[in-house]
Formats: C-alpha cells, structure tokens, sequence
C-alpha cells in the first residue's frame, strides 16, 4: 500500500523557539521544519518570533532574516529573490510556493513552513530534486529536428505558432505542482508528474520541432501519463499561474486523436 | 543502494505504448452511462411495487431488455477500469497489485455475465 502516515524516524517533533521580538507591536510566528541528517534525530518544528518591521515584506524576507540575525544554522534554496529561478520552492502554510512571492501579509497568524512534500530532505527546507530533474532530462527537453536548420537565418514560426507556447515556457520548474500531485507522491518512480508533462507538452506544442510523435510514443504508458486523475492541485498552487492539468489533458487529447 | 544513475532510473523500462485505450474507453462507458442510468432509475421507480408477472413483462419487451444489458455492460466495465486505476495507483507491491487486477476482473466477468444470464433467461422465457 501507498504509505499514509510518516515513518517513526520522520515524525515531527515539537522543537525550539527563538522570541526575537520583545516590546515589537509588528510580529509573527514562523514555524520550520528543521532536520539535520548527521544528528540522528527526527525532524523538528522550530518557531520563530520575529519583528516584522525589521524585515522586508515577503516570506523570503523573513527566513533570510532568520537565518541572518537569529538562527545561522536554518538551511534552504534561494537564488533570485524574484520568482524566476524557483529555488525557494516549499510548502508555506500548507500550499507549496514560492517564498521570493509570497507575501508574509497575506497570511493570519503563525505561518508554519515545511520543505516541499514527499520528496527525501537533504536538510532542512532543501529538498532532494535529482528524481525530478532526471524525470526531466528523460523527455529530452530540446528542440529535436530532422531538417537541418536554414544556412542564413533561425527556424520561424507564426506569430499564431508562437502563442500555442504561452502558459508553457514561463515554466521554471520549481516542482511545487508535482510535489502537490497525490499521484505523483504514491507513483513518482514511474508518473513523471505535472511538471514534466508540462514540460513535456511545451515540445510538442512548438511548431519548429518534429518529433511530436516520438514525444508521444515515450509518453504512452498507463503510468508515465496516465497517473494524472485531473486533481488539479498542480493548477491550484502553481505559484507562476500556470495550468499543468490543462497541459496534460491537452497531452491525453492528442493521444486520442491520433488513434481515430 | 544501486549505482545506476538517475536518468536510468527515471527512464525505467521505457513506455508501455498503451493507457489510451482504457482512457477512452472509460470515457465512452462514462458517456454511455448518462442516459443509462437516467434509464434505469426512472424503470426501477416506475415498476417498484409492480407485481412479478408485470416486472417480468417488463424486461420480456425488447427495448427494456437491450437497454438493461447495455446499462450492465458499460456499468461493469467502467467499474471494472475505474478500479484497475484504484489498485495501481495505491498498491505498491509487485504481487499484490496483480493478484488485485486478476480477482478484480475475475469477480467484474463473473457478476456481469450472472446479470446478462438473468436478463436474458428472463427476456427469452416469457
């Protein structure tokens, strides 16, 4: 059976709190997940109490903060600070987003933190991603062509060809959507998940390439595609906007379509 | 532990090339089973009560007895496909799974073919 419940040595303890915020009429509570892999203990939630007026408005803010003023031993991913690379990927009041974007106003009371679910935490709020991205490097996300590209220019592409990869491209591949997908969390070693089938369709949609059949092909399996039972988590929290469950269903479609 | 690499584990044993049929497929039971349905409980309301001779008069009319067996068709079919994915989707041991799908089909053609019998010994007997 599909695991429900943490195992013994992955059940959350009660962990340490840092008030940092005496005489402050501005605060709020955060709560991390934090576990070490050398101590041997079992995950831990820490609370932090800090002074919002000290800190910049987004939730990012206020672990950089953390870490910098209270707390130098709280890991985690961030590169870009503005939603673009997708480093900060973990699950902030419960929903996975961006931390970069998300802003610590739009929540009420203590904001409880946890690395993105179901995927093995290296420490910390980092999570470990070599799955995911090898998923990723396995529907050969480039441009597959058997024409040679023109001498003297790029290949083209219609303006209207060029919208059909509009709600795609902007993907940055954060995982928020697969790690939100219950399918992806019972069958990720063989459902390659929202993001990838995103990704996946992005290849087929682009007019310049041609090997949209291959690309169906290596996608035609009862558990690579078909594990997606239109949930629509993936939608729900994509923190870019994006729809991956349309992505999929469009991948579906075109599975039908070139069989009658 | 295992020093394959990732992309070979990702990539696994490759694509099946099959799940479009059994998408389809429950779609078309899905679509089938609108008006169907809408059928069947209208019937049941309308002969509930009914005596045995009038029931059996009932499903004895051609257009009753057609529309019973394709309602019990698509019904055990999209059950059947609808519990398949069930099984897949939570049982992770290898021998479990199978001996799931194998009792699940086994017990979908067993009560489906029973129901068609019925039906059928009940429209040729009268």
């Amino acid at each position: 059976m599909a695991e429900f419940t943490l195992p013994k040595n992955s059940k959350v303890k009660k962990g340490k709190t840092f008030a940092n915020a005496e005489g402050a009429t501005n605060k709020k509570s955060f709560r991390i997940y934090r576990w070490e892999p050398d101590s041997g203990d079992n995950p831990r939630l820490d609370t932090y109490e800090i002074n919002l007026d000290k800190c910049g408005p987004m939730v990012l803010d206020a672990i950089i903060y953390i870490k910098n003023e209270i707390d130098s031993t709280l890991t985690f991913r961030r590169s870009c600070r503005e939603g673009i690379c997708g480093s900060c990927a973990m699950n902030i009041g419960g929903t996975n987003t961006l931390a970069c974007t998300k802003a610590i106003a739009d929540y009420k009371g203590d904001i409880p933190i946890y690395p993105l679910p179901h995927l093995p935490v290296v420490k910390d709020l980092v999570p470990d991603l070599t799955h995911f991205y090898a998923q990723y490097a396995s529907i050969k996300p480039w441009m597959q062509t058997q024409t040679p590209p023109p001498p003297d220019r790029e290949r083209l592409q219609t303006k209207e060809e060029r919208t059909e990869l509009d709600g795609l491209y902007e993907c940055i591949l954060c995982a928020c959507c697969s790690t939100s997908c219950p399918s992806y969390w019972w069958n990720s070693d063989r459902y390659l998940g929202p993001a990838i089938l995103l990704q996946a369709y992005r290849w087929i949609a682009d007019s310049r390439d041609e090997f949209a059949g291959e690309r169906l092909d290596d996608l035609e399996d009862p558990f690579k595609l078909y594990r997606c039972h239109t949930i629509m988590n993936c939608t729900n929290t994509c923190p870019k906007g994006l729809n991956p469950a349309k992505a999929i269903a469009k991948i579906k479609q075109l599975m039908v379509s070139r069989t009658i | 532990m295992s020093m394959q690499t990732p992309l070979a584990r990702a990539r696994g044993l490759g694509s099946a090339k099959e799940g479009v049929h059994h998408w389809w497929a429950q779609r078309l039971t899905a679509i089938a089973l609108v008006p169907l349905s809408l059928w069947f409980i209208y019937s049941l309301v309308a002969i509930t009560g009914a005596e045995y001779a009038v029931v059996i008069a009932w499903l004895g009319q051609p257009i009753n007895a057609v529309l019973m067996l394709l309602f019990l068709f698509s019904l055990y079919y999209h059950a059947m496909l609808g519990v398949q994915v069930v099984i897949e989707d939570y049982i992770d041991s290898e021998g479990q799974k199978i001996a799931c799908l194998i009792l699940v089909k086994f017990l979908v053609f067993l009560a489906g073919i029973s129901a068609a019998i019925s039906v059928l010994k009940i429209y040729l007997g009268s």
